[in-house]
């Protein structure tokens, strides 16, 4: 038998696997978003070769938010959130948990898939690179901060769109430091290790305090 | 092991639902929660399993060092089962979660089902199952993870009637073991020498 939490994360995990959406949604979300840009822009490679890590990571951030308010929601629903809360695991590690379980489906695919889509935004090779290494260091503080959007609003039926009001304020330091150290990938006055350097303690640090808010928010809520 | 309630008071969205509620449970005993619509049984069963705050009094366990939270199983309106995953996935998922670290090891999960006369349904996705045997599911998580107290809100709803005497064969060894059951109903679930705490109506 499994510790309660690896339990926990392969539930996850089968869960998302089957029913789908997460991942692949918001793969094709960026496709589309990456795919309907230059047609907008123009055929200007110099400016498209400029925005494209900001696209990117835009893409991969409103992607991200696609799906997260659900990510209590339905153990709200069908009763899973009173049985998590019997455990004798914390909430908190629950919530991180999950969170964890949320990034390697919904996350990492996007991690994987915007180099290859940089292709199409006119991206060099060492820009590829530096768009996937700050997605993958950045994208777990996404959704850390969004899991307490998605807590502050478990009870509300349609509260996707107030969810990303929350959330997308809060979400700026993550794109700004995403995009310059991906930006710095390919050149450029900042040393690339500095923005990642803070990206990482963005994520380090939504990751130690977001648990306790969203697990707070959610004892509050779940009522 | 004793559950002991010390004049326990619930609010519910500013108002008072449960006011003033004692009560002791020792081992092997029962408590039948009754009582009309809204008078706050589920409430009150929702309060112990720690799920609401008290607005007053008091609940202790006594004669165990654990909390109070991790020593009872709540089975409650919605089944907490991934309508995604089979029965067989669901009922190990919360095997693993509930378990105890120092309590025995429970039922496997199609053990636990054939108490209910359900073991045909292990490798299905709960999503197909009817109401009654999601609901008979929710209460074999009861034997997957050994627990000495149960809270059950409507256990009999949606359930025929073989399925109401698998239940009560299933109350009636837990309590010969030892286990403690409150049940909030309106109809006979089949308890013997159960007490029976009437909860009044909203003032």
């Amino acid at each position: 038998m499994r510790g309660p939490l690896a339990a926990l994360f392969f539930r996850e995990f089968a869960i998302a696997r089957r029913i789908g959406g997460g991942g692949s949604m918001g793969v094709v979300f960026m496709l589309m978003l990456v795919t309907i840009l230059p047609f907008a822009i123009g055929p200007d490679l110099n400016l498209l070769r400029r925005i494209g890590p900001a696209i990117l990571w835009i893409a991969a951030l409103l992607a991200m938010l696609l799906g997260l308010d659900r990510l209590f929601q339905a153990d709200f629903e069908d009763g899973s959130l009173d049985q998590l809360q019997l455990g004798a695991t914390p909430l908190e590690l629950v919530v991180f948990v999950k969170c964890l379980a949320h990034w390697a489906t919904t996350a990492l695919p996007l991690v994987v898939a915007a180099p290859l889509f940089g292709v199409l935004m006119a991206q060099e090779a060492a820009s590829m690179l530096g768009i996937g290494a700050s997605l993958l260091v950045g994208t777990p503080a996404l959704t850390f901060i969004g899991a307490v959007g998605a807590a502050a609003t478990v009870s509300l039926r349609r509260g996707g769109l107030l969810m990303a009001l929350l959330v997308l304020p809060l979400c700026v330091p993550a794109l700004i430091f995403g995009v310059s150290a991906a930006t710095a990938a390919s050149g450029g006055t900042i040393p690339f290790a500095t923005p990642l350097a803070i990206l990482a303690a963005l994520t380090l640090a939504s990751g130690a305090l977001c648990p306790f808010a969203a697990g707070a928010l959610l004892r509050r809520l779940g009522e | 092991m004793r559950l002991l309630a010390e004049k326990v008071c619930v609010d519910r969205g500013g108002r008072r639902i449960v006011e003033g509620v004692d009560f002791v449970l020792s081992d092997g005993q029962a408590l039948i929660l009754s009582g009309p619509n809204g008078a706050g049984k589920s409430t009150l069963l929702r309060a112990i399993a720690g799920l609401l705050p008290l607005a007053a009094g008091a609940l202790t366990l006594d004669g165990e060092s654990e909390e109070l939270a991790a020593a009872l199983h709540y089975v409650g309106h919605a089944e907490g089962m991934k309508p995604a995953l089979t029965v067989r996935e669901n009922l190990d998922f919360w095997a693993s979660f509930l378990a105890r670290a120092d309590a025995a090891a429970g039922l496997a999960p199609a053990q636990a089902l054939d108490a209910f006369g359900l073991a045909h349904v292990l490798d299905i996705p709960a999503g197909y199952l009817s109401a009654g045997q999601k609901r008979r599911i929710a209460l074999a998580r009861l034997l997957v993870a050994p627990r000495p107290i149960w809270l059950l809100d409507e256990p009999t709803t949606a359930l025929d009637v073989r399925a109401q005497e698998a239940l009560a064969a299933v109350m009636a060894r837990h309590r010969a073991g030892g286990g403690m059951v409150l049940a909030a109903t309106h109809s006979p679930v089949g308890l013997d020498n159960a007490a029976e705490l009437k909860l009044g109506g909203v003032a």
